[in-house]
């Protein structure tokens, strides 16, 4: 494979500036934006602050849903004065909840900076009400807070706190294929379909669609993962005797082959079987990718540090459409899981770790680049002083891995200085 | 603690947020954890700031704890100054900061920097976004201002003949609902009084400006909420009085121009003849009949509510069947508004009680905010958003205030066009069965016909099965063909026909509804 080939794992490791500063993300809380859609029948009730209930609600934006299944239980100062026993209140919120959301199946107890502050236990009232609720609602908990997430991390929280109720594999079942990380349903089942057609499986999703159908896990798991930033959730299924298939991510047509190779490689499958099982993908992929090589090649991107997904990013618009990268910001580099993103970025990249949004900023402007990926809070001010931006949460909330997504992902970069050249006024 | 869904005011440092981002030359450095730069957002997003707020964050993590969480606040501090250079600086904590006690206002005043400081108290478990808004007003009002003051007890000395009347107008504030095009409207009302505006804050304002609030003669407050705190200390400090009337409707726009010329010694007569706006008209005008007595649930901040209330019941002859607010440091004024509309008032920031609320009350249109745009959406009530919080919705392209003379034809606007028109009205009731136009359509003006609505009457959210659970739990039963009947009747009325026919049954001692029974009860009620 040449693109195997092009993996330079050898290359010294490319330099990282560490910034320490003002942190422009969002905290672990947002991901619940995301994931109470994804896990059907459960529910995320942050205990916390009325800080993290505006936080979730804005961070949600115009998304606001007939009925979310999320809410806050808003810790108030009867609380901090003992005046009330917290885990008292906090049974009596989650009885009216239930009581009023009785298709309810999976409970996260979610911990955020006030409640991580106070140490108020939520892994041990997760117990209590599950066994209360038991076998109706299962509660468990996760901490999604700032002082310990950063965006995406609060997804790897969420998900490394499913591993250990993951129902074990048969002793001898034959090996299989964990997916893991939150993946839009369309990705999801067309990545199960390259699979069965390569002869890869049987293969499951982590989280998957309904709490009620977590997948088996056990030594003959071999897990692949989807997203960049799940490095507790991958540390939990290991102690669960699973085994991780490195690979780089499936973001564009070469990730994707990538990533589907690792998996096929692990299979001990034919090349040949999976050269036919991939090329039509490849095919496609590689050509709705050309409608947009025009527009981004040779531009300039600078990515402010927000999902840990820019690396993986970076890599595709390098390679797959000759974007130059001007800096590659990432809130925490995680150097065993992004070993092979990194080895496939161009050897003079810049990147950094952590932010000092002010420094970063100057860096930004000096540079002037065509195109800055950034968050919701930077993103206009940033298009006022006349640099065109591409705000990063939507590479969260749109299908982006696989094939047939690869070139949907390249017009997210592409759209912004479309609209830039379009407008007159 | 307090299970929340939606809240309608986020914590008492927005609130301070949303002074600083509104004024010039202030900067506020915040002790919050990473992820509180959530609130940037809020005003790059929402308001489409072409600016960041001008708040920096320390943004400690978990490690930061176990270290110096104060050293990182006074670094922070620091740097923002050189950075930013302000005029003058906010400090305090957020929620979490809170927690870890580090004295922000001790840390920075260590700090010795040039400009004044000042420190906010804003206690986060306790309060909410206004409260925080109005405390962080006050406290800078009172450190630039303060220092200008004449000594306690002196006299305000008479303005001189031939020089016209100065006043400041205070109150709006960074994501304030239409307050952008409300400053432009009162403020040109104003000048066309012979008044001219000494300050305009926070809008706008620098701390330099603030330091000469004291040369008004009189202080208008358009936002209760925001401004009164602080028009109290200056009316207290410099003498000043406070003009109290929000000018939100034909009524109250004029009640202000009598009560601005009053405090101003001005002639309001001129203004009053010569200045209207096209409500009065277009209210009185045949078309607007079939507004009579429309059912009108009204939710928002204290002063958009009340004000709803008088528009609705004065100028457009609705009426007004339930009034209440989230904003508890008004609960008094509210409660007043409610006993003039003979309506139990609702003081809550509890999302779930007031879809409670709507559902029980079966208004025929909603004034609100966003939150209860969604209740009306879900039972297909009409609604219009009159109140905070804001939705990028809420800041149009277009001029379009609350307030003055303009601001009630918006208002005309806004709440009339929701509503079915009054022919179309008529042809429902009397074809109700037309394949093509029947009560599940939507009013043909407006574009969303044909989405599949669900009706208050017979809502199956869950959220309000408690609330349903109140409304079906009688002993009277409807007979069939009662039921059918009641079906002939228009949606939009048949909650009320549904209502009044089962008091009508209970007060009878009737255990079934007949046909007969509807009619008789339709007699009793009236429309």
């Amino acid at each position: 494979m040449s693109a195997a080939a092009a993996l330079d794992t050898a290359r010294p490791a490319l330099p990282v500036l560490q910034e320490k500063g003002q942190r422009e993300v969002f905290c672990g809380l947002t991901g619940i934006v995301w994931l109470h859609r994804k896990i059907q029948d459960s529910f995320f009730l942050v205990v916390g602050s009325r800080t993290c209930a505006h936080l979730i609600q804005s961070a949600a934006g115009v998304m606001i849903f007939a009925e979310p299944r999320f809410a806050t239980a808003i810790i108030d100062e009867r609380d901090l004065a003992g005046l009330a026993d917290m885990n008292d209140e906090l049974d009596q919120v989650v009885d009216r909840l239930i009581a009023r959301r009785p298709d309810i199946r999976l409970l996260f107890l979610v911990g955020s900076c006030p409640s991580e502050v106070i140490k108020l236990d939520l892994s041990r009232a997760a117990s209590r009400l599950s066994r209360r609720f038991s076998p109706a609602v299962r509660v468990l908990n996760y901490s999604g807070s700032g002082i310990e997430t950063t965006f995406t991390q609060g997804e790897d929280a969420c998900l490394a706190s499913l591993v250990p109720i993951l129902p074990a594999e048969a002793p001898n079942a034959a090996k299989s294929l964990l997916v893991v990380g939150a993946l839009a349903e369309v990705v999801e089942d067309q990545m199960a379909r390259m699979f069965e057609i390569m002869g890869v499986g049987p293969v499951r999703f982590l989280p998957p669609r309904r709490a009620t159908d977590l997948p088996a896990i056990g030594p003959g798991t071999r897990y692949l993962l989807a997203q960049p930033f799940l490095a507790d959730t991958a540390r939990a299924l290991e102690a669960r005797g699973a085994s991780r298939i490195a690979a780089p991510f499936p973001l564009g047509e070469e990730g994707t082959t990538l990533w589907l190779q690792a998996a096929a490689h692990a299979w001990g499958i034919d090349p040949d079987r999976f050269q036919a099982a991939t090329a039509i993908g490849r095919e496609r992929a590689r050509q709705a990718l050309a409608r947009y090589t025009g527009r981004l090649t040779g531009r300039r991107v600078f990515f402010f540090p927000d999902s840990q997904l820019e690396i993986p990013l970076a890599r595709f618009l390098a390679r797959e459409l000759s974007m130059e990268l001007v800096e590659v910001g990432t809130p925490y580099l995680h150097r065993q899981h992004l070993a092979d993103e990194l080895a496939m970025l161009p050897p003079d990249t810049r990147l950094s770790e952590g932010q000092h949004v002010d420094r970063q900023l100057d860096r930004c402007r000096a540079e002037k680049p065509d195109l800055v990926v950034c968050g919701l809070g930077l993103a206009n001010p940033l298009e006022a002083e006349g640099l065109t931006t591409k705000w990063s949460i939507e590479l969260l909330f749109t299908p982006i891995q696989g094939y047939e997504q690869a070139a949907d992902l390249a017009e997210l970069f592409a759209r912004p200085l479309v609209r830039r050249a379009r407008l007159e006024v | 603690m307090k299970l929340t869904v939606w809240t309608y005011e986020g914590p008492p440092h927005v609130g301070a947020m949303r002074i600083a981002t509104a004024m010039e030359g202030v900067h506020y450095v915040l002790h919050a954890p990473q992820g509180d730069t959530y609130a940037d957002l809020l005003f790059t997003m929402i308001e489409r700031a072409s600016k960041r707020p001008p708040v920096t964050y320390t943004t400690f993590q978990a490690r930061d704890l176990g270290g110096d969480t104060a050293e990182l606040f006074k670094t922070s501090a620091q740097e923002a100054f050189d950075r930013f250079q302000p005029q003058a600086m906010l400090v305090g904590a957020s929620c979490t900061a809170e927690l870890i006690q580090d004295d922000p206002g001790g840390l920075a005043r260590a700090l010795g920097l040039p400009v004044p400081v000042v420190a906010l108290e804003l206690p986060s478990y306790q309060r909410k976004e206004n409260w925080g808004a109005a405390e962080t007003f006050y406290q800078l009002v009172r450190a630039m201002a303060g220092p200008s003051a004449p000594p306690p007890g002196s006299q305000r000395p008479a303005r001189q003949p031939g020089i016209r009347a100065r006043c400041n107008v205070l109150g709006p504030a960074a994501l304030g609902f239409r307050h952008r095009d409300d400053v432009r409207e009162i403020t040109s009302l104003l000048n066309r009084m012979g008044i001219d505006i000494n300050v305009v804050a926070p809008l706008g304002a620098t701390p330099a400006d603030l330091a000469r609030l004291g040369d008004a003669d009189f202080n208008v407050v358009l936002y209760p909420e925001i401004a009164s705190q602080a028009a109290a200390w200056l009316q207290r400090m410099f003498g000043q009085p406070m003009v109290k009337t929000v000018p939100i409707g034909v009524g109250a726009t004029r009640d202000f121009v009598r009560e601005v010329a009053e405090i101003a010694g001005v002639d309001p007569t001129g203004i009053l003849s010569a200045e209207t706006s096209r409500l009065p008209w277009y209210s009185r005008s045949v078309d607007s009949n079939y507004l009579t007595g429309k059912r009108v649930f009204i939710f928002g901040d204290a002063t958009h509510a009340i004000a709803a209330a008088r528009i609705a019941t004065q100028e457009l002859g609705f009426t007004v069947v339930g009034l209440g607010t989230y904003s508890r440091e008004f609960a008094r004024e509210l409660r007043e508004a409610a006993k003039l509309y003979d309506v139990e008032p609702l003081i809550t920031d509890d999302y779930l009680e007031v879809e409670e609320h709507v559902v029980r009350l079966q208004p025929e249109l909603v004034l609100g905010t966003q939150m209860e745009r969604h209740i009306a959406k879900r039972l297909s009530v009409p609604c219009a958003v009159i109140s905070a919080p804001v939705h990028v919705q809420d800041f149009p392209a277009r001029y379009s205030p609350q307030m003055g003379f303009e601001g009630a034809n918006v208002i005309f606007d806004t709440w009339v066009h929701p509503l079915m028109m009054g022919l179309e009205e008529h042809l429902l009731t009397m074809f109700r069965d037309d394949f093509e136009f029947n009560d599940d359509e939507a009013p043909s003006h407006l574009h969303n016909a044909g989405a599949a609505p669900m009706r208050a009457e017979e809502t199956v959210v869950p959220a309000v099965a408690e609330a349903a659970a109140l409304t079906t739990d009688r002993p009277v039963l409807w007979a069939q063909e009662a039921e059918r009947e009641l079906k002939k009747i228009p949606f939009f009325v048949r909650g009320k026909a549904r209502r009044n026919t089962e008091r009508f049954a209970e007060q009878a001692g009737l255990n079934t509804i007949t046909i007969e029974t509807l009619y008789d009860a339709k007699a009793h009620f009236g429309r």
